[in-house]
């Protein structure tokens, strides 16, 4: 692949930018992947991807997603916390990359709570 | 860890425990030497002196949410494992740098795996903070770096769709390049 250059860029820029808003406004809902070294080894990184995967399918500004450190339950990850505006935090336990998919159609879209896979709320 | 992409995600991710807002990561390949040098620098809070040697100590933590601290002895057992070592260089307020070295072709060394995820879950993960990439297998090499990127897109964060879409696509096209020199 030929290098792009800061020209090439620019011209994406051009282009895109007319297309496209910024992803600015408020986030309402804030996922966090738990990234400390348990939940590395355990699988984090795949639930984390597959994640960004379903971010880039969504056009909905209003959701953050966050990874984090170990939250000393290092038994159960990965683990993923999906907060919601006025709502208790809900810590899913024991992710994979389906179970991700399925969260975040479910809880984080259409709000929700997949007990199944929940291990706690906060 | 399976892959060392794994250790190089949970170290990076230290430094971003540490504070720090550029974080570079550096995967150098020379198979003439059959070296394989992984170098993580961050420019957090550092590592007091007297901690320094405690930090490959699995039963030493700086946390308090649970009492082991595994990631930094985890490569340096792998390091060791492959006839290579770790080195830990750091000064208080300026960052940290971990440097691990293994012999290329060693039988127990881990493939460097899903280096396209690792990088995807650092940037995404923690849109705020700089991460410049290089990966180089012997004359050919690639370098990302997020702040040159939001700078060329006018500013705009890396979650922006455009954005990720543009890191995403070069990270695949450039690490599919350099597999397939491997």
């Amino acid at each position: 692949m030929a290098k792009l250059t800061v020209d090439d860029l620019k011209r994406i820029k051009e282009k895109t930018a007319k297309e496209t808003s910024l992803r600015e406004g408020a986030a309402k809902i804030k996922v966090t992947v738990h990234m400390g070294t348990c939940g590395i080894a355990a699988g984090a990184r795949e639930v984390m991807n597959a994640l960004m995967d379903e971010m880039a399918q969504t056009d909905r500004q209003d959701i953050r997603v966050v990874a984090s450190g170990c939250m000393g339950m290092c038994s159960s990850e990965p683990n993923v916390t999906v907060e919601m505006e006025g709502e208790e935090p809900i810590v899913y336990q024991h992710m994979t990359a389906n179970k991700m998919r399925q969260v975040f159609h479910r809880h984080v879209l259409e709000g929700e709570v997949q007990t199944d896979f929940a291990l706690a709320k906060m | 860890m399976k892959e060392l992409s794994l250790h190089i995600l949970d170290v990076a991710e230290n430094g971003i425990s540490a504070g720090a807002d550029r974080i570079r990561i550096e995967v150098l390949e020379d198979r003439r030497d059959n070296r394989l040098t992984l170098k993580i620098a961050d420019n957090g809070k550092g590592i007091p002196t007297d901690q320094i040697d405690r930090a490959i100590d699995p039963f030493y933590t700086s946390r308090t949410t649970r009492r082991v601290g595994l990631g930094l002895s985890f490569l340096d057992a792998a390091a060791v494992r492959c006839g290579g070592h770790m080195r830990i260089q750091s000064d208080l307020g300026k960052g940290t740098e971990i440097v691990a070295e293994f012999v290329h072709d060693h039988i127990d060394r881990a493939p460097l795996g899903d280096m396209i995820g690792t990088m995807i879950t650092l940037i995404m993960g923690s849109p705020t903070i700089d991460f410049e990439y290089r990966h180089q297998v012997d004359d050919d090499e690639f370098m990302l770096d997020t702040r040159e990127i939001k700078e060329s897109f006018g500013g705009r964060p890396v979650t922006d769709p455009q954005v990720f879409q543009y890191v995403m696509t070069t990270l695949r096209a450039s690490e599919k390049r350099l597999a397939e020199k491997g």
